[in-house]
């Protein structure tokens, strides 16, 4: 059987011209010569997608990632070289593209899904499905014209009709971040479904964490060349090492500013003027679970001395999660009071947090919790973890099969239909009574 | 998942016509789907839906009733009916080019996200403009009958025949037209004036020999002939209008259409079909090579 895609020698030439020249009169104006600049977006990718395979094109912005994306989809075709595909193709680039707004919900249903190549009589017998996966609001509307829809059921219906064409192959634009929390979960169950049945999942995206969530393969994009393909953590790595150094886009750092609507009257008495991560082994920007992490907080405050000053930090994940979160106030730690310039740190010892992005949050307050100065999710950060383990944190774990071990006398224990014994005072959450998943073993003595 | 289509598909620097024609097979449904979209858009929202297509030759005949019989009167009996014959098969060329033109580019969103074959689009505009096209003959066939006009029941087969050179020709102008409008957006504004000075060089609102005659002290009675929609509205005019020679034996006797018989029309007709296939398929070549940077040139 023919791969799921093959992408031989492909290149892509844009030409960048230097001015807008689009009108005949102004090629003419130039003898029909316009200024313009052969700018290389894809160069010699190659690359064979089995089917089944859930690969991830990760890169950065104008890494080329989107353009090889088009051209498998056939949007756009390529300079040089060939793209194969086999199989039932259909693309998430855009949820919705091509709802008319003047026809009802279910008249665009028909309509989207002869665009993405769906017949009559398949989209009849999917027109429930589909009504049923964009969800109860959609339903009760079906037959209103679009235009009157909320833009989150706008999304929910152009996805319902996507998922639904019964694609053979995937392609994902990052689409997948949409719409609200319980959507995004309904989503992601539905490719993970799509997964399971043999599906091929193109996922093209710049952040590695969702790479890790869904994919087996991964290929990493910069200036059009791909620098890397193989295991999700391997590329994951050299994406975050080779290409992430210093370029903490200023585009995902906007939101930090919503926060401070709600100023108190202590605003900037004392203000944050810079926070620095400092890493175990600079000039390497990452630290590796296990190892020490400094964060410094750069202050500087009025001529008077400030005396109730709280510190605190908060760490969150990609999901936008609370990992952790403390301030100097819960650590039973009376700062001293400050006044001018200068830096508190908090020194986190053997980091246990998985591979990821994750956000600093700082602040100062006073005891009573007025704010002086806050920056929310604001310093990103890296972390390195060598395994594949998966969760919120890296807990240290050893496996060890017992042959003829039996359970009890340890602690409680449970069965299928609950708990065993009767619970006892004495009862504590057992430890090492229930292994995880199938992990060896795992620790910071492997990382490094 | 469920389905095991087996479909294969190449994506190269080169695509070949065969492969694209298929292409637009496979997706003719969305052909049907677009081209009942865009009826379906057309008419939203107002009360009178698609009667809208009918008022709109009606009143049409109702002004030129008036200017041609009151205002502007001529010896030409019928004059209405004469130029209905040809004003509403021009109609569709008309606005199916003027519709296709911006198709391509009036669909970016769509064109930049999903793959299609975009020749959909314009054939789409075309496709809609036929079904109009079909709901306003029976205004004229309304018309005709209200007067109980001696049609010329010998030549009618020329009108089917007279359609689908007309849809062709159409076509192949209405592709070329949508590709080369994304490069070039000059070709809207282009195509407005050029239409209109296509219309008056298309014997409709006067007949084909009363220009003929004049010509013909320059040899030049072919020239009228190169317009491929001239042969058209001919053959238009033959069937259903049916007087070549109007007030005949009168001093004012006016000759309107040429001395032709029924396999002339035919001949000209395929002769017309024939060099409007060759041009879509130029069209299409022209489409196929430029279609890869439509997502980026939107």
């Amino acid at each position: 059987m023919a791969p799921a895609i093959e992408i031989e020698h492909v290149s892509k030439r844009s030409r960048l011209y230097h001015e807008q020249f689009t009108s005949l009169k102004e090629r003419i104006l130039h003898g029909g010569k316009v200024p313009f600049e052969d700018f290389w977006a894809l160069k010699d990718i190659n690359l064979s997608i089995e089917h089944g395979e859930s690969i991830g094109l990760l890169g950065h912005n104008g890494s080329g990632k989107s353009t090889l994306l088009k051209c498998i989809a056939g949007i756009i075709r390529p300079t040089e070289g060939e793209i194969r595909s086999s199989g039932r193709l259909a693309a998430l680039l855009e949820l919705g593209a091509g709802f008319q707004p003047d026809l009802s919900g279910r008249e665009n249903i028909f309509l989207n899904a002869s665009i993405l190549g769906m017949k009559r009589v398949e989209i009849e017998k999917r027109l429930d499905e589909i009504v049923d996966f964009a969800g109860e609001e959609v339903e009760r509307m079906i037959d209103n014209q679009v235009k009157y829809y909320s833009s989150g059921m706008y999304v929910r219906l152009g996805f319902a009709v996507a998922i639904n064409v019964d694609p053979d192959i995937l392609l994902v634009d990052e689409v997948l971040a949409v719409g609200d929390e319980a959507f995004q979960r309904k989503c992601l169950d539905r490719v993970s479904s799509f997964q399971r049945y043999g599906g091929t999942l193109i996922v093209v995206t710049h952040s590695p964490d969702m790479v890790r969530q869904v994919c087996t393969r991964a290929a990493a994009l910069n200036h059009g060349e791909m620098i890397e393909v193989g295991d999700p953590n391997d590329v994951i790595r050299t994406f975050r090492e080779r290409l992430m150094t210093g370029v903490y886009s200023v585009d995902d750092v906007d939101d930090a500013e919503m926060v401070k609507s709600e100023l108190s009257p202590l605003w900037h008495e004392v203000e944050i003027t810079a926070v620095e991560v400092v890493y175990a082994e600079p000039p390497r920007e990452t630290v590796r679970s296990g190892e020490p992490l400094q964060f410094r907080i750069a202050y500087r405050a009025g001529g008077a001395d400030v005396t109730d000053i709280v510190a605190g930090i908060a760490l969150y994940n990609s999901m936008g999660q609370l990992v952790y979160g403390t301030n100097s106030h819960l650590m039973g730690q009376d700062l001293d009071p400050v006044r001018g310039q200068g830096v508190i740190s908090f020194n986190i010892k053997d980091l246990p947090l998985l591979d990821g992005t994750y956000r600093l949050t700082v602040g100062l307050h006073n005891l009573g919790g007025l704010q002086y100065d806050h920056w929310e999710q604001q310093v990103p950060f890296q972390v390195a973890a060598p395994g594949r383990d998966i969760g919120i944190a890296r807990l240290e774990t050893t496996i060890e099969v017992e042959a003829d071990g039996t359970i009890g006398g340890g602690g409680p224990v449970f069965t299928r239909s609950g708990r065993a014994d009767k619970p006892g005072p004495a009862d504590q959450p057992g430890s090492g009574d229930k292994p995880g998943r199938a992990e060896k073993t795992a620790g910071p003595g492997t990382a490094g | 998942m469920a389905s095991q289509s087996s479909e294969l598909r190449t994506t190269g620097a080169k695509v070949t016509l065969r492969s694209r024609i298929v292409d637009i097979v496979a997706y003719r449904e969305l052909l049907v789907n677009l081209v009942r979209k865009e009826l379906k858009v057309r008419y939203k929202n107002s009360v009178l839906g698609f009667m809208w297509s009918l008022v709109n030759p009606a009143v049409t005949i109702g002004v030129f009733y008036i200017i041609f019989t009151l205002v502007l009167p001529n010896s030409i009996p019928y004059f209405v009916l004469f130029l209905m014959s040809g004003v509403l098969i021009f109609n569709m060329f008309q606005n199916g080019t003027a519709a296709a033109v911006g198709s391509v580019v009036g669909n970016g969103s769509l064109v930049k996200k999903v793959w299609f074959p975009r020749e959909i689009l314009p054939l789409a505009a075309v496709g809609a403009t036929f079904v109009d096209f079909l709901l306003q003959s029976s205004v004229l066939v309304i018309a005709f009958a209200a007067v109980r006009w001696r049609v010329g029941w010998g030549y009618l087969p020329l009108v089917p025949l007279a359609i689908v050179v007309a849809l062709l020709f159409t076509t192949a102008l209405a592709v070329w037209l949508a590709a080369v409008n994304v490069k070039y957006r000059d070709m809207q504004h282009f195509l407005g004036i050029a239409l209109m000075v296509w219309f008056w060089g298309t014997p409709i609102i006067y007949g084909f020999e009363q220009v003929a005659h004049r010509l013909s002290r320059y040899h030049l009675t072919w020239l009228p002939l190169l317009n491929p929609y001239a042969i058209v509205c001919l053959s238009f005019q033959r069937a259903l209008y049916n007087r070549r020679v109007v007030n005949a034996g009168k001093p004012t006797q006016t000759v309107l259409l040429p001395n032709h018989g029924y396999l002339w029309y035919v001949g000209v007709l395929l002769l017309v079909g024939a060099v409007s296939s060759i041009l879509l398929v130029g069209a299409m070549r022209v489409f196929r090579n430029s279609e890869g940077n439509f997502a980026e040139e939107l």
